[in-house]
């Protein structure tokens, strides 16, 4: 069995981490379980946590009254799951709603925000590659925007 | 089909609506018959004919059914104007004129014994669906076979049944993605380039095929190259206003190049620097 070290070494996410951060990261994570249906987390609740996937699908839903829920966004094997935990107010934006049986890696943003604050180079190291997959995921929001397929 | 373009290709052939399908509430596959005594017609994956609806005018239309079968000549097209909605409204055993096929195929050749990447947008999985067909056909020649597919909405996505199908097929994998997901969409949600990451390939030793709307492609390189593949590997199909299909009249030229003659399907390395144009 794959201890958690294992796995989140090999995830790209924390690709070429100075083996000494490893040791913070690890110290900070958790495995998780979620069922299809379960909700990972919900719009406005506090952002203490944010999760590697490995396994299955969550989307991000924005909850819109007397309406179904709007998908903006699904992410699968291998995907970073939450960055509100490292911007203040430190609140969800979205629900986060496993619609297959989901296997995660926890991490604990409380604990690794202490020690970003405490350790600035591990905190610009985290920030730069969450900066990464902030920035993929909003040019992927601009492209969607464009809304390309429609008829011209 | 071939003999008769190089005689004379501005002559359409009388062929014959065979039946019409509804793909999606504006989308529709149908299929055409050659005249008897035709010996049948011969495409390359990727080509396009000239189909003449007449009365009303002549349409390019890419070629969509499986090169293997040449005894009749599969489309697809989005009816969206005047010509599209006349030509989709034919019904069985009605005439249409058909001149080619024309232009470039897909790198078959090429990609012979290389990981296949197929990256389709919206209607842009029509003039593709031939090189899946003839990978299929013909696996033993090729490596894996990624379908990315991209479509606005559930609704949108074309061929369904088969897209369950070929993701069955050994060494191949099939991702979908739509923009707008909705009630009772248990699939992707994002644009076609978030799928890359889950794509099953190996990036060094595989040859890229893409068509799409021409941003979607634009994207789609810039994501190709920084997944790792070459740009001399990567392919794309243009598409302009395509009239006499054989680079006389000028309609559909980008830059020096025809888009009847010289393309459609293009690598990537010979137009990327026509990408970037606004005047183009």
């Amino acid at each position: 069995m794959e201890t958690l070290e294992r796995i989140i070494e090999q995830h790209p996410f924390f690709a070429d981490l100075d083996p000494s951060y490893m040791g913070l990261v690890v110290g900070c994570a958790s495995n998780r379980r979620f069922k299809a249906g379960d909700y990972v987390f919900k719009e406005g609740s506090e952002a203490n946590e944010f999760y590697l996937i490995r396994s299955g699908r969550v989307a991000l839903e924005i909850f819109a009254p007397q309406r179904t829920p709007i998908v903006v966004e699904t992410l699968g094997d291998g995907d970073i799951l939450g960055w509100s935990w490292l911007i203040p107010p430190y609140l969800r934006k979205f629900h986060a709603h496993a619609i297959e049986d989901t296997a995660a890696i926890a991490l604990d943003g409380k604990c690794l925000r202490t020690k970003c604050e405490q350790n600035h180079d591990l905190g610009y190291e985290l920030l730069k590659r969450f900066a990464r997959i902030i920035a993929q995921r909003l040019e992927a929001t601009r492209f969607q925007l464009i809304d390309v397929y429609a008829a011209k | 089909m071939v003999a008769h373009a190089k005689l004379d290709p501005m002559m359409p052939q009388p062929f014959t609506m065979r039946q019409v399908t509804k793909e999606t509430s504006d989308t529709f596959t149908f299929t055409l018959e050659p005249p008897k005594g035709n010996n049948g017609t011969r495409f390359l994956p990727g080509q396009f004919s000239m189909l003449w609806v007449f009365g009303v005018g002549e349409l390019p239309i890419s070629i969509s059914g499986d090169p293997a079968e040449h005894e009749r000549l599969t489309y697809t097209v989005r009816s969206v104007g005047q010509a599209t909605h006349a030509l989709v409204s034919r019904k069985a055993g009605d005439g249409i004129g058909v001149r080619g096929p024309f232009g470039t195929g897909w790198p078959i050749d090429a990609a012979h014994g290389r990981d296949v990447i197929v990256v389709a947008g919206g209607i842009g999985l029509a003039p593709l669906r031939p090189v899946i067909y003839h990978v299929l056909r013909n696996r033993k020649e090729y490596g894996r076979l990624v379908v990315l597919y991209g479509a606005r909405s559930p609704r949108d996505l074309l061929y369904r049944k088969e897209l369950a199908s070929w993701a069955r097929q050994p060494e191949t994998q099939v991702l979908i993605t739509v923009d707008y997901g909705g009630i009772g969409w248990h699939g992707h949600v994002g644009v076609v380039t978030t799928l890359f990451k889950y794509a099953r390939v190996q990036p060094a030793r595989s040859v890229a095929m893409i068509c799409g709307p021409e941003i979607m492609m634009r994207f789609v390189n810039r994501e190709l190259e920084t997944y790792g593949l070459r740009r001399e590997d990567i392919y794309l199909s243009m598409e302009r206003n395509m009239k006499c299909a054989v680079g006389f009249c000028g309609h559909c030229q980008y830059g020096p190049h025809f888009i009847c003659k010289d393309g459609p399907v293009f690598p990537y390395e010979s137009i990327r620097p026509l990408l970037d144009k606004y005047e183009l």
